[in-house]
């Protein structure tokens, strides 16, 4: 393989790691919050990583993407945690309730005429601190090699091929029932989160990016563990009453 | 002018609400954590495992706490 190949691959890869989490984050809360306001968000995100990029070049490597995990990580976990509580309750209550609901009947849709900004904030976080990592790797890759313009290459097409992808897995997503919808984007967020959060602070997560998918997993665990209790308490309790009349505090 | 003051509050609403959200225990227990965390990894403790834990015991907690309970009105709603 030539150079210019090796550097195009090797930040095609990097940078598609990254990338996944970007279109995660903006698909999951566009499909559980609504698409204006993370569309928008998500926009504005690559706005102001444009003039960044653009303002800083070379000297963007001197940005502390340290503090900005950390920020971005802990404002993430603590909102997710939120929703993957919410997501276990409602689970728990409701099962795979909403396979064919009506998306305008959640609560978690917003409904109001201006911006959605807890949607906003949420895709324009997870699209900047993402898209600075991207442009890291760019930037360290192509400098080491001294071939910026494949490295640039690489970059741009990870974050087109992986929104592509999102894009064409929205059907599926917009398939999953809302309350297990909820659920999922509330524990990816927390994952994402914890791994940001922690990695700012400084410490070194066992397997790198590798940790992800083990974090993932602890959490899938810790939702389906909680539902199990839940409706097991749901369904001691409704068998002298019937279910419908023990169920009702959940709605 | 009343656009003027209500903007502040507002903007510190939303953001209460996205942090804090309606069950404070969440957040403050994360806090805490992250602290903790970091205070480890001062003193050379690679401590990654500790807000993992945090989150897997408040999930429970908060899923506790959103439970109706006659006469409390400070849990967190389901």
């Amino acid at each position: 393989m030539t150079g210019v190949a090796t550097v195009l691959v090797k930040t095609f890869l990097a940078a598609a790691v990254e990338a996944i989490e970007m279109v995660t984050i903006v698909v999951g809360v566009g499909a559980t919050r609504g698409w204006r306001s993370t569309v928008l968000g998500a926009g504005a995100g690559f706005l102001v990583l444009a003039v960044v990029v653009v303002g800083l070049g070379f000297a963007l490597s001197a940005i502390p993407i340290g503090p900005l995990r950390l920020v971005v990580g802990a404002l993430l976990l603590v909102f997710g945690l939120q929703w993957f509580r919410k997501g276990v309750t409602r689970v728990a209550a409701n099962g795979l309730a909403g396979l064919r609901a009506n998306v305008a009947d959640d609560p978690e849709v917003w409904r109001g005429r201006g911006v959605d900004w807890t949607a906003f904030v949420l895709a324009f976080k997870g699209v900047l601190l993402e898209g600075l990592e991207v442009a890291f790797i760019v930037v360290s890759f192509g400098a080491n090699a001294g071939r910026l313009g494949a490295a640039v290459g690489g970059g741009v097409a990870a974050v087109v091929v992986v929104g592509v992808v999102g894009i064409a897995l929205l059907r599926v997503v917009l398939r999953i029932p809302r309350s297990l919808l909820q659920l999922v984007v509330g524990i990816l967020l927390t994952t994402f989160g914890s791994f940001w959060a922690l990695e700012g602070i400084g410490v070194s997560w066992p397997g790198g990016d590798g940790a992800i998918p083990g974090l993932l997993a602890a959490y899938v665990l810790t939702a389906t563990v909680n539902i199990a209790i839940e409706r097991r308490g749901v369904s001691e309790c409704a068998a002298p009453f019937g279910r419908s009349e023990v169920t009702t505090w959940h709605a | 002018m009343a656009r003027v003051i209500s903007w502040p509050l507002a903007f510190a609403r939303f953001w209460y609400r996205f942090i804090v959200g309606d069950d404070w225990t969440v957040a403050a227990a994360v806090a805490l954590g992250l602290v903790a965390t970091a205070v480890l990894n001062r003193r050379s403790v690679n401590a990654w495992w500790l807000v993992p834990l945090v989150v897997i015991v408040m999930v429970r907690v908060s899923v506790l706490r959103a439970k109706p309970v006659p006469g409390r009105r400070d849990g967190p709603r389901p």
